[in-house]
């Protein structure tokens, strides 16, 4: 098990040199330059610019420079601001980025699971058709469609919530919702499957056999046993969400990482831009190894299979 | 006296896209204190769905009880709310499932399984149940169980899991314990140890048995009376001996020509001809009149009434009419008439 975590652990910091690469030199490609658009500059100001930044050097090494330093875990300055470091940039859009994610996960996972289990318990109902409608929609439809429909609605029309920024509880509500409707669709889905299953498997008629009430055996053996693939889809799902995210916090103007992201491609600002897909990289390859060494640990039969014949 | 356990004229039906399936035609049973009694059948004769109907544990809003009574220490189970019905499994009335690789939660331990029974009927603390379940593994004959009560399914093999379930069953002391096709899913010698684990058990606690199997083997070990059903009804009941040695019924002797037996001297497995009737549409007459070599006219239209061979022997054919002919039963359906 060790040697495997190692082993996962070097080939991250593998892939993560592989995304620095493609990242650096995709962005040398973008067109303009981080001080070309403002025109109040003198040439030779433009100049002492790109010194202070190291951007007169040859792109080669810029790239060398840039790995040293990233080396030491600096990811460099901001053209944006003076004096300001991509590290502290990261650190405060951290709050409003995992907040959000963090409640959308949240409340997905558990409106997915009150919807699937209703479907399951209701079986070829109504309930279960209109929760398999609705789940196909959340599927099928992005969220950000979802966050302009909301802020039109809800926002302007009816003016019951604030449109955008990030200044409070009832801020976080839109933003939260539209990036939880994915998740509520796939973990009703997935939770509905594994309850039906469940449900038909000898245990439960066993279990009932013993006279255990109904809800008893669904909440113990049933809902806790479907709840297996939910977790494993957890990773998978959190890494959609750091993705939906990135439209979301632009949309709201949420100031977390996503936003920071999308404003610094538009401003070719070379340090965010990197520094935030690595961290980004970095959370998805944490969250996969995370899941993977999960696997073994919730499912006692996975545990020992490997030692077993 | 009074029986312990007793059906009366108990139908069953399944509502399916194609219609209503009849899965039990009238059956009428008893069941003394103590007593073990085998229900033996082909697929699809009935067997595990009547065992399913005393449990009340027939699938939701497709399987009913359409008539009949089940009659347990007076009380009538095919009238019961579920309340009571869940007063009754595993205190009174306890199952064994056919296949103990999916019988048992995947993610519980199996002290876990063995304590939420007593936890529900007797009210006991978590460790007396606990101390309870240790003993329980050690009567059915598991080894270490006080570490192996901690242990989950699959650290155990098939055998060992059936003894689980067994030691589940019976945990609450039941008067009356339903054994589906207990040793179907397990190799040869571990089936040996089971059913003698079961005897066993049977005379230390005097749980009246229900056993259901296709076996003939699995009857002549545990069995003393043995009901045989066909097409949703009872053809023949009698003790074992009866069965066994004078059999009357011509299925009774298709499924005792059909066991194997090591000293024939054909190489070749007899087969009763022919497939179990549909129970969607059943036939007016004997169930069996379509396989049967000696049906005669009256078997298609007119079910054979029971008739009474001893005081515990009966059997529903047209042949034990005193108009019928005289007809022996085939050779290879004589048990030890070939040695």
């Amino acid at each position: 098990m060790l040697r495997y975590i190692t082993k996962r652990v070097f080939a991250m910091f593998l892939t993560l040199l592989i995304i620095a690469t493609i990242t650096f030199f995709l962005m040398k490609l973008l067109p303009g330059s981080p001080f070309n658009n403002q025109e109040k500059l003198t040439e030779s100001q433009r100049y002492a610019l790109n010194e202070k930044y190291g951007l007169n050097d040859p792109v080669p090494v810029q790239y060398i420079n840039y790995l040293g330093k990233l080396a030491q875990g600096d990811l460099g300055y901001t053209f944006q601001f003076d004096g300001r470091t991509v590290n502290s940039m990261i650190a405060n859009g951290m709050g409003p980025s995992a907040t959000v994610g963090f409640e959308a996960l949240l409340f997905g996972t558990l409106v997915g699971l009150i919807l699937g289990i209703a479907a399951a318990l209701k079986h070829n109902s109504f309930i279960d058709y209109g929760a398999m409608v609705m789940a196909v929609f959340g599927i099928a439809i992005p969220s950000f469609v979802f966050a302009g429909l909301l802020q039109y609605y809800v926002g302007v029309k009816l003016g019951w919530l604030p449109v955008a920024f990030w200044n409070g509880p009832e801020y976080h509500i839109m933003p939260a919702f539209s990036l939880s409707v994915g998740v509520i669709a796939t973990v009703a889905r997935f939770m509905r499957t594994e309850m039906l299953e469940i449900l038909g498997t000898d245990y439960i008629l066993m279990a009932r056999s013993k006279g255990i009430s109904k809800q008893a055996v669904i909440i113990k053996h049933c809902v806790r046993n479907s709840m297996i693939p939910i977790i494993t889809i957890l990773g998978p799902m959190a890494i959609g969400l750091i993705t939906g995210s990135l439209v979301i916090e632009n949309i709201f103007a949420i100031p977390g990482i996503g936003e920071q992201f999308v404003k610094s491609i538009n401003l070719n600002d070379y340090p965010v831009i990197m520094g935030t897909t690595l961290f980004y990289s970095f959370l998805i390859i944490v969250i996969i190894l995370v899941v993977d060494i999960l696997y073994g640990i919730i499912d006692p039969r996975i545990r020992v299979a490997g030692g077993k014949s | 006296m009074e029986k312990l356990l007793e059906l009366d004229n108990l139908h069953v039906s399944f509502q399916t896209y194609g219609g209503e399936v009849k899965a039990v035609r009238g059956v009428s049973l008893s069941l003394d204190k103590g007593e073990s009694l085998a229900i033996v059948g082909e697929s699809g004769s009935g067997k595990s769905v009547t065992s399913k109907a005393v449990m009340r544990l027939l699938p939701n809003k497709i399987g009913s009880i359409k008539e009949g009574a089940i009659r347990f220490q007076g009380k009538d189970l095919a009238k019961a709310s579920e309340r009571e019905m869940e007063k009754i499994r595993g205190a009174e009335i306890s199952m064994i499932f056919q296949d103990p690789m999916t019988s048992l939660n995947p993610t519980m331990t199996i002290g876990k399984q063995i304590m939420e029974g007593l936890r529900k009927h007797q009210n006991m603390s978590k460790s007396e149940a606990k101390e309870r379940s240790i003993n329980l593994l050690k009567l059915v004959g598991i080894p270490n169980p006080e570490l192996r009560v901690d242990e989950y399914p699959h650290q155990f093999s098939g055998g060992m899991r059936q003894r689980v379930v067994i030691a589940i069953a019976l945990a609450c002391n039941p008067k009356v314990l339903i054994a589906d096709e207990p040793t179907t899913a397990l190799d040869v010698t571990i089936q040996a140890q089971i059913l003698d684990l079961m005897r066993d058990l049977q005379d230390k606690t005097g749980t009246a048995i229900i056993l259901i199997t296709h076996d003939l083997g699995v009857v002549a070990n545990l069995a003393q009376r043995v009901a045989v059903m066909y097409g949703g009804m009872i053809v023949e009941t009698g003790t074992v001996d009866e069965i066994f040695y004078k059999p009357k019924h011509p299925y009774t002797w298709g499924l005792l020509a059909s066991m194997p037996k090591l000293n024939a001297d054909s190489k070749e497995l007899l087969a009763i001809p022919g497939t179990p009737p549909d129970l969607m549409n059943p036939p007016k007459g004997c169930p069996f009149a379509a396989r049967c070599p000696y049906a005669m006219e009256v078997c298609l239209d007119h079910m054979p009434e029971a008739t009474n061979v001893s005081s515990s022997h009966k059997a529903a054919c047209w042949l034990l009419d005193e108009r019928a002919p005289k007809v022996e039963p085939p050779e290879a359906a004589v048990v030890g008439g070939a040695r």
